[in-house]
């Protein structure tokens, strides 16, 4: 073997064994994230956690319910605010804009996604609380459902102008409408992707501090109807890790465990509902 | 030579036959389609001129040419697909039983031409809602599980399908598929039938069989037809035209186009000398 094929082969060798070692330190981080909420966040889980209210300061026990219930509502009205509204934008710039336009909706969604969240949480500050002098799970949902709407707009784009001309010109040429070759064949040629983009963008905002810092506040108690501060996980774990009670501490370990269950849960219905349909396939 | 092969004049839009009295003549009031003058430019660039041309009601029509000589773009003016795309201009008449398509509306004009592309293009969606999609944009009052049976009898897919018409289309071979699309264009009954390539994507048997298809469903509707391949055009089609950058060089009768070609550049082409 001459030395300029055992040079290749080993330069071979170690860009092979490069790239192998960074996939396994990403998914090492990852799996010490999980395996540490796991272990930490397991440990500190009871029934209690689920059905009871926060308890007084100095108590032991207690539970989340507040804030397991005050997330969920603040996710399903952010993602009623943000999916329609990234989707639909996302189909007008794949499918109907001119270049002008287009341009101007995918320049303003780039500038949003890149928005420090913080700031997004000023804006709906300035919106819907300071007019209404008071914090609501609105005002949060808000602010998650505006950042939902990048993500969301421009994958949607993405995955439409994916989706084979072929597959237009087929339906276009049985006489049907550009709306109605959208809706019947475009649309379910790319749903899975668009999907799982709008779940990509629920888990971003699930995890979101900053901006229900000051809509949805915080609260220990229930948060009736949509229109009080709620209590929500993620800021229930800021509040609680930054305290000086160890029982405390234990409660923010196990949130972030119901967070990322809830996440998960959501994540699996989702890509169950996506393996029953007829995908095109890559050519 | 003979005097209705000449080179595409407009006033002769009726398929040219020779003399000789034992071969069809179709009258003008068998044509399905004609096109007089048409012109067409995709933004500045010329690509059809002057092109007349009529197609006989129940037969094979042919358009052959090399590579960029505006076979496909005359294919899709007939069903007005020229109009997805931006910039294109179409000048001329274009007639369908007499009435001017380009003044109809598309929905209904395309519902009456079907087309079939170059690659199977199926639909993600199961075999029998491929079929069914024509019938159901359309709001056909048809019962739609009779109208499906049927069209796939048509494209001669039932028998192989007929057991898994809920699967996906995309779990059939390409022959298979491309039948599909044929059954899918019949589902709604159209009086023409366009075919860009139909079997350009296929292998050999599954062309042998779409194109022993196309003859039988001569019967049914009128059927255009693009193809690169000359011994396609010869075995499957009535009528032959000959198109070069853009102009109709020569329209007659297959059998007289392939053996007599009253054109030199007709003559060079058939015979492999360019092309």
């Amino acid at each position: 073997m001459s030395g300029r094929l055992r040079w290749r082969k080993f330069v071979s060798g170690f860009m092979l064994a490069m790239t192998g070692v960074c996939a396994l330190v990403t998914v090492s981080v990852l799996f010490f994230v999980l395996g540490d909420l796991v272990v930490h966040g397991g440990t500190s889980i009871n029934w209690n956690f689920f059905t009871k209210l926060p308890a007084p300061v100095g108590e032991t026990g207690g539970g989340m319910a507040n804030a397991i219930v005050g997330s969920a509502k603040l996710l399903l009205l952010a993602s009623l605010i943000g999916v329609p509204i990234g989707f639909l934008g996302g189909v007008y710039l794949a499918e109907f804009s001119g270049s002008t336009a287009a341009f101007i909706v995918r320049y303003a969604g780039d500038l949003l996604n890149g928005v420090p969240s913080i700031v997004i949480g000023i804006f709906a500050y300035a919106m819907l609380v300071l007019p209404f002098k008071h914090f609501s799970t609105i005002a949060g949902s808000f602010a998650l459902g505006l950042m939902m709407v990048p993500i969301i707009l421009r994958s949607t784009e993405e995955f439409l102008n994916g989706v084979p001309r072929a597959l237009r010109e087929g339906s276009m040429a049985l006489g049907a409408s550009k709306w109605k070759t959208i809706q019947a064949v475009v649309i379910p040629a790319a749903y899975r992707g668009i999907l799982t983009a709008i779940l990509l963008a629920f888990a971003r905002v699930a995890g979101e501090t900053a901006p229900l810092l000051f809509t949805a506040l915080g609260n220990r108690y229930w948060s009736h109807g949509w229109n009080e501060p709620t209590a929500s996980l993620p800021v229930v774990i800021y509040t609680y890790a930054l305290s000086p009670y160890d029982d405390w501490h234990r409660q923010a370990w196990a949130a972030g465990l119901v967070l990322l269950g809830l996440i998960l849960v959501i994540n699996i219905v989702a890509r169950a509902i996506l393996s029953r349909g007829i995908s095109v396939p890559r050519s | 030579m003979h005097a209705s092969v000449r080179q595409a004049v407009p006033v002769n839009i009726t398929p040219p036959a020779p003399t000789s009295a034992s071969r069809e003549t179709p009258a003008p009031a068998e044509l399905r389609m004609s096109i007089s003058k048409v012109n067409f430019w995709y933004g500045s660039k010329q690509t059809l001129f002057d092109v007349s041309l009529g197609f006989a009601t129940n037969k094979v029509t042919a358009l052959i040419g090399p590579s960029g000589c505006g076979k496909s773009t005359l294919l899709r003016t007939l069903n007005r697909m020229h109009e997805t795309i931006r910039n294109a201009r179409l000048e001329g008449e274009i007639l369908l039983d007499g009435n001017n398509i380009l003044a109809q509306d598309v929905t209904q004009l395309r519902r009456r031409v079907g087309m079939v592309f170059q690659r199977p293009n199926p639909f993600p969606k199961s075999i029998f809602e491929n079929v069914a999609y024509g019938l159901r944009i359309n709001g056909s009052k048809l019962p739609i599980a009779e109208a499906v049976e049927k069209s796939l009898r048509h494209a001669a897919l039932w028998d192989e399908v007929k057991d898994q018409l809920h699967k996906s289309a995309y779990e059939l071979s390409g022959g298979q598929q491309q039948r599909l699309c044929i059954a899918r264009a019949l589902a709604v009954e159209p009086e023409v039938l366009l075919l860009d390539e139909p079997c350009s994507a296929l292998d050999p048997i599954s062309t042998a069989k779409i194109e022993e298809l196309l003859v039988q469903l001569k019967d049914l509707c009128t059927i255009v037809t693009v193809t690169h391949n000359m011994q396609q055009a010869a075995r499957i089609s009535d009528f032959t035209a000959f198109l070069l950058i853009g102009q109709l060089i020569e329209f007659s009768p297959t059998p007289h186009l392939f053996t007599t070609p009253s054109d030199p550049r007709t003559e060079a082409y058939i015979t492999g000398r360019f092309g």
